[in-house]
């Protein structure tokens, strides 16, 4: 079943395009890793799932709904959660009250205090500490477990790994694929291709604003990859040939 | 003994100006713009009891049961149907929205009761005193100004940090973008602080009108001392404010024992002596972003 479906997605922002007619749709489970170089449109496509932007042509569905033009919050009550880049957790609260924030939409499911806890064990000890003060693993934790606290079906992941150490990344993609066992759908933007290759079912390569490689990650070979990652030469994909 | 007495009356005087300006610092810590109307609103709200009392009779003590849900009425609308949209344009807009909502309220307000000092008059219970000692006496209204005062800003600081709404107001506070993305519906977070501020202002302006005296133009002059208190205890903290009600009361009290003349521009130097050595407040403020 189809949970996201977005139909020729066009953003602006001002007079720069950042998504030119831009399709694509996420089955109920999926993982779906966005990839792409810097001004790619990969943030805004995530902002036109959250809510943040409105695209300026197309449509955005989730769950069967037309939710082109919702606001943010109600798109979180619907069960849709980002977590943003730069994490942005609400630095004078508390780990704890920070949590608590993320499950003010008051949607029923699996995650809460106890839960988010048990997949990120090493914040539970900082559950006192004000998140100014955590560090950057563990805000990041922070802010993954206060999306998960509004029991979302479909999680937005922007840059988890971004300014963090290899380990720590590692850490943060084992909880992730826990999450995704729990049957919630991903879509994640990740500069680190290894960790994003390696949890994705399916791989979307974006390029100045359109799709320019989609495969498995079993599917597609690193030249490939690389070569839409930075535009080199036209590629092929699912759907044929597309000029990069 | 006669600087003992300043400083007790100079406490008093800032628990007052501590329950003005509360307000002000909630709405200020929330959405990060200074209602230069607040002053005004208190002023409307003791028009509001003097009329009510003019019309119905009695003490205006129980004008504060109309009074203030009144005012947290006309917050929470205020809050949806104007300040929200100032709220879209610049950061200069929602200072200029209060500003010629500011103008508007005297104005109106000397249209209808002319520019005469008013008073509410409480009777015996606005010169009773408690006598400590022959030259310490404590006004019976001060005092439960004051006790007032210190359980408004506890309360609001247990409902900012224990309740529910508490905490979306914090986190709104904190990080609009982040609230927003946590599911908090931010309008009504706002419209509450709002209605928070203008039931709390009320409560300021009816104890002020009780104490001495207003006119449709004097909300401009409390809004100063508002913010002074505020600046001074740090902004958007709430203990913070009422420490620095407390600081300019004393400043004021000590001034004008000083010289009969000077009190109102002893805190004012205060307050500039603190924005110039110590420009985050005495308690520096828990929501600077991080």
């Amino acid at each position: 079943m189809t949970l996201l479906r977005l139909d020729a997605v066009t953003a602006h922002y001002g007079h720069l395009q950042a998504l030119d007619e831009l399709s694509l749709s996420l089955e109920i489970g999926e993982i779906l890793a966005v990839i792409g170089a810097n001004g790619a449109g990969k943030s805004t496509l995530l902002s036109l799932v959250s809510g943040e932007l409105t695209p300026s042509q197309g449509s955005v569905y989730f769950d069967g709904a037309d939710v082109t033009s919702l606001e943010p919050y109600r798109r979180v009550r619907l069960g849709i959660s980002l977590v943003p880049e730069g994490r942005h957790v609400f630095g004078t609260l508390t780990t704890e009250e920070n949590l608590l924030v993320g499950g003010a939409s008051r949607r029923p499911g699996p995650w809460n205090l106890d839960t988010v806890y048990d997949v990120f064990p090493f914040i539970k000890k900082r559950r006192r500490t004000r998140a100014a003060l955590l560090s950057g693993g563990e805000q990041q934790a922070v802010a993954i477990g206060r999306s998960l606290m509004s029991n979302p079906s479909l999680l937005l992941l922007d840059e988890v790994s971004l300014g963090l150490a290899p380990v720590i990344v590692r850490d943060l993609y084992v909880a992730l694929r826990q999450v995704a066992e729990g049957g919630t759908t991903l879509l994640l933007v990740e500069q680190d291709l290894t960790e994003a290759l390696g949890i994705a079912d399916h791989v979307l390569c974006l390029l100045e604003g359109r799709v320019a490689l989609t495969g498995t990650p079993e599917n597609l070979t690193q030249s490939q990859v690389l070569d839409a990652y930075f535009g080199r030469r036209t590629v092929v994909t699912d759907e044929g040939e597309v000029p990069s | 003994m006669i600087w003992v007495n300043a400083v007790i009356q100079g406490l008093l005087l800032g628990g007052l100006y501590a329950m003005f300006s509360c307000g002000l610092s909630l709405m200020f810590g929330v959405m990060r713009f200074v209602n230069l109307a607040h002053g005004d609103f208190a002023v409307l709200s003791a028009y509001a009891a003097y009329v009510l009392v003019e019309h119905a009779g009695g003490t205006p003590l129980w004008t504060f049961a109309a009074v203030i849900p009144a005012a947290a009425v006309v917050g929470f609308l205020l809050q949806r149907f104007l300040l929200d949209r100032a709220l879209i344009g610049s950061s200069l807009s929602p200072l200029l929205v209060t500003f010629g909502l500011s103008i508007l309220i005297e104005n109106v307000l000397q249209q209808s009761f002319g520019a005469n000092n008013e008073s509410l008059f409480v009777g015996s219970l606005s010169y009773d005193s408690w006598r400590i000692n022959n030259s310490i006496y404590l006004g019976r209204l001060d005092v439960i100004v004051f006790v007032i005062a210190v359980a408004l800003i506890g309360g609001l600081q247990l409902f900012l940090s224990r309740s529910r709404t508490g905490r979306m107001m914090r986190a709104t506070a904190d990080n609009r973008r982040a609230a927003a993305l946590s599911g908090v519906n931010q309008r009504r977070v706002r419209a509450l602080a709002t209605a928070i501020a203008l039931a709390s202002v009320a409560i300021g302006g009816l104890f002020l009108a009780m104490r001495t005296s207003f006119t449709p133009t004097s909300g401009s002059n409390d809004l100063i001392f508002a913010f002074e208190s505020v600046i001074i205890g740090g902004l958007g903290n709430l203990w913070g404010t009422l420490l620095g009600g407390l600081i300019l009361g004393v400043s004021q009290t000590i001034g004008s024992q000083i010289n009969p003349a000077d009190g109102i521009l002893a805190g004012h130097l205060v307050f500039l002596a603190i924005l110039a050595y110590r420009p985050q407040g005495i308690i520096a403020s828990r929501y600077a972003d991080s």
